[in-house]
């Protein structure tokens, strides 16, 4: 059946190829098939259902029978026709006229040879393998082990019998054994013993989580300063490094000493911000304040201008404190460093009412309250600041006592003369500092109404006091009233030690007399005068003029004098000494408490008097009549007790009976100058000086005593 | 009493003071005589500038230092002084002259 179906199969296929298109009229070969066999039926059945492609032409019987002939080729209908190449013999591109026709459309190397073929006799041979005996040993063997298997599946309980049958069993399996043992060989070269192996350790992961190191996220600008900060830390500890190294023993003393500054420090700790608060407190002065640290600087009197001999004084600040308001001001003193820093001596001049003291220092910065105050027992009647050390402060008291207080600390003065000690008897009405001695000690003098004058110097923390003069009387010693002879003795009030010949000094005295003295002697006198009617208040030298001082006394007059050539007079009339004549002679009205040089000029002064008034003279200007009279005190009874020039502004401090201590500033008229040319620098000082002694003398020359003259 | 805080009263009952805010390094107001929120807002903007300030100062010369601070405003003027660990600011109204 098979070789049949696929005849018809054949036929079936070979036929619709030449008979497709018409398959389906062609009813007798559907029906041929469908006879031969029964199981064309179905596959006739199932070519009825055959789908007609859409796009099938429908051909008539005519067109079916047309014949078409196709002619094949064996030329390669890809081949390329068109390939040139250059001929160089006929140097140009000629069309090749050989192109390859062959197609391959597959092709494959195999490595099956036919069983029959020469070649694998030939191969066979080769390897000799008889064809026969090999297929005839297999499927012998194959017999022989299945007999075998089977004979023993039979008889496996009477192997002895059939020992025979196993023997001649045995050749096949040894056979297959060996065919099999020599296709497993082992690839001798990479083998290894399983005996040799090391056991391979499984892995094992294994971790703990420790616990995150903090993190914090950290941002910093680095400046300038804060590089420059680090190495000075680093230098300081470097400094300190060095110096343990150099004291080891010191090295406990120093915690000690540091943990106590801590303690200190942080206990106490608002007091950091003193320096802050000081600094605000002066800013917030000066903005209440604003309108008079304007005119301090800036205002200057516009009706200066229109008038030649008058000035006025503009009150600026007004320093006040509630505890001194009873007191009087017995001395200014400006700081020499700090020139809007001056100190205020506080005390009593009535005899009936003492109470305490005070020193009080002020600053222009701060006009509503003092920098530094102390409170003292006894009434203090004057006071000097150290010239070269600003924060030494000589006092003196109204008991007799000096004292020196340093400004750095708060407590107390630094030294304080006892009765035991050289103290004066009387009140010390003035104190005035000295250069440091040859072994470099601080040292000041004293001037008392007990009529001595007493020399202090700081000697390691001690106060040593020597007499340098007593203000004895020249007359007979007055009898007591018991016989005894009591030397009268002038009551000191008030010196001046000369700006360039420091061993010289003017006393000036209750009595009125003025002496000249010299530190060098201490018995008599260089001269002595009587200068005024009642007692000297103040002697001042004048700054620029070597010669010429100026007097004030209670007898309400200023006076100027000249120092006299010492020969001459005790030549001429050495008895007539107390006659002599001052240069200027100034009626103020009033008992004139204190009178003051400018520092600018050698001819202007100031003075103030008891009735609350304040007069400026300029010499050069007016010989005769102040410039300036003008009330300071605010009330009619106040009077003015003393008054000091700014060594730098053009104000100057007056203080009065009442605490208060008031500032002025002078108007242009009262500080005139020699003119500077423009554009000319300012002369250096020693040639400013000159000038200004010039201008004196130009004046003096002209109130000189006609007879002095001739005398010199 | 001691004598910042004498100095310290006497600012505060100066004519036209407003108010004296005390403040440490971190910008917490330590003493005030203001308001809670006036203070906290005053301290930290303060703190802030003066900080910016002292560098300012700094920056230019290491061995220079801030050691005041004003702002004058259309309304007041605000004083700011950098102590040794703290800032003490003050207020002032200086127009009722």
């Amino acid at each position: 059946m098979p070789p049949k179906s696929l005849a018809k199969g054949k036929q079936a296929q070979a036929k619709p190829k030449a008979t497709r298109p018409g398959k389906q009229k062609d009813g007798d070969d559907m029906t041929d098939a469908g006879d031969g066999t029964d199981g064309d039926g179905d596959w006739g059945n199932m070519t009825k259902t055959l789908v007609k492609p859409d796009d099938q032409l429908d051909l008539s019987e005519q067109e079916l029978k047309e014949e078409f002939t196709r002619i094949l080729t064996a030329n390669n209908p890809h081949a390329p026709q068109n390939i040139v190449r250059y001929s160089f013999k006929e140097k140009q591109y000629k069309q090749t006229s050989s192109v390859d026709q062959l197609a391959i459309h597959f092709a494959l190397d195999g490595n099956m040879i036919h069983k029959d073929s020469d070649e694998a006799q030939r191969q066979r041979a080769k390897l000799g393998i008889p064809e026969a005996q090999s297929d005839h040993a297999v499927s012998e063997a194959g017999e022989a082990a299945s007999g075998a298997q089977g004979g023993e599946a039979e008889e496996g309980k009477d192997e002895g019998k059939d020992e025979q049958r196993e023997e001649a069993s045995t050749p096949a399996p040894t056979q297959t054994e060996g065919s099999s043992g020599g296709k497993k060989l082992t690839n001798q070269f990479n083998y290894s013993e399983r005996a040799s192996q090391t056991y391979n350790n499984p892995y094992r992961e294994r971790g703990t989580a420790t616990e995150p190191p903090p993190r914090a996220v950290f941002s910093s600008n680095v400046t300038q300063w804060e590089i420059y900060d680090a190495y000075q830390e680093d230098f300081e500890k470097q400094e300190k490094n060095k110096e343990k190294k150099v004291i080891p023993g010191r090295k406990e003393e120093d915690k000690t000493r540091k943990r106590l500054t801590i303690t200190e420090t942080s206990g106490d700790d608002i007091s950091r911000i003193s320096k802050a608060a000081k600094i605000i407190e002066r800013m917030v002065n000066q903005n209440s304040y604003d309108d008079i640290a304007q005119d301090f600087r800036y205002w200057e009197d516009p009706a200066d201008e229109y008038r030649e001999s008058e000035g006025t004084l503009l009150p600026l600040w007004r320093f006040t404190y509630e505890k001194a308001k009873k007191l009087a001001v017995t001395s200014l003193c400006w700081n020499p460093k700090y020139k809007d820093l001056f100190a205020v001596s506080f005390g009593s001049y009535d005899f009936m009412k003492q109470a305490g003291g005070m020193i009080l220092f002020y600053s222009l910065k701060n006009p509503s309250f003092p920098e530094y105050i102390y409170e003292t027992d006894s009434g203090i009647m004057c006071l000097d600041v150290h010239p070269e050390h600003p924060y030494m402060v000589a006092v003196g008291f109204y008991d007799g006592s000096v004292g020196v207080f340093n400004v750095e600390k708060k407590d107390g003065p630094l030294h304080r003369c006892t009765a035991k000690n050289g103290k004066h008897t009387d009140p010390v009405w003035q104190v005035r500092w000295q250069k440091d001695d040859l072994e470099n000690n601080h040292n000041f003098y004293s001037i008392s109404s007990d009529g001595r004058i007493v020399h202090w110097t700081i000697i390691k923390n001690e106060l040593t006091f020597q007499d340098v003069i007593k203000l004895n009387m020249p007359e007979a010693p007055a009898e007591g009233p018991d016989g005894t002879k009591i030397a009268t003795i002038g009551c000191g009030t008030a010196f001046d030690f000369h700006k360039k010949n420091d061993y010289m000094f003017v006393v000036g005295t209750e009595e009125g007399k003025i002496h000249t003295c010299s530190k060098a002697y201490s018995s008599q006198f260089l001269d002595s005068m009587d200068a005024h009617n009642m007692a000297v208040y103040k002697v001042r030298w004048n700054p620029y003029h070597p010669d010429i001082y100026i007097t004030c006394s209670a007898d309400w007059t200023v006076k100027i004098w000249e120092r006299t050539n010492k020969s001459a007079s005790d030549k001429n009339d050495s008895t007539d000494t107390s006659a002599k004549k001052p240069l200027f002679t100034f009626d103020l009205n009033n008992s004139v408490g204190d009178v003051a040089w400018a520092p600018y000029s050698s001819t202007v002064f100031a003075a103030v008097t008891a009735d609350g008034k304040v007069f400026a003279y300029d010499l050069n200007v007016n010989k005769y009549e102040p410039l300036c009279e003008q009330m300071v005190a605010q009330k009619k009874k106040t009077k003015l007790t003393h008054l000091e020039f700014n060594p730098q502004y053009p104000i100057v401090i007056v203080g009065d009976d009442r605490g208060t201590v008031t500032s002025c500033k002078l108007s242009p008229n009262l500080r005139k100058q020699p003119k500077e040319k423009k554009g000319v620098a300012a002369p250096d000082p020693a040639v400013r000086e000159q000038q200004e002694i010039a201008k004196l003398d130009k004046i003096l020359l002209m109130v000189r005593d006609p007879t002095d003259q001739k005398s010199t | 009493m001691s004598e910042v805080e004498e100095t310290l009263k006497r600012i505060q009952s100066h004519k036209g003071v407003i108010g004296v805010i005390i403040v440490n390094t971190e910008g917490i107001p330590i003493r005030t005589t203001l308001d809670n929120s006036t203070t906290v807002q005053y301290s930290g903007l303060i703190h802030q500038l003066s900080a910016k300030a002292k560098s300012v100062v700094r920056d230019i010369d290491p061995q220079n230092d801030l050691t005041f601070l004003r702002i004058r405003s259309k309304k007041n003027e605000i004083m700011i002084a950098p102590g040794c660990e703290y800032l003490l600011i003050v207020i002032q109204d200086d127009r009722g002259k």
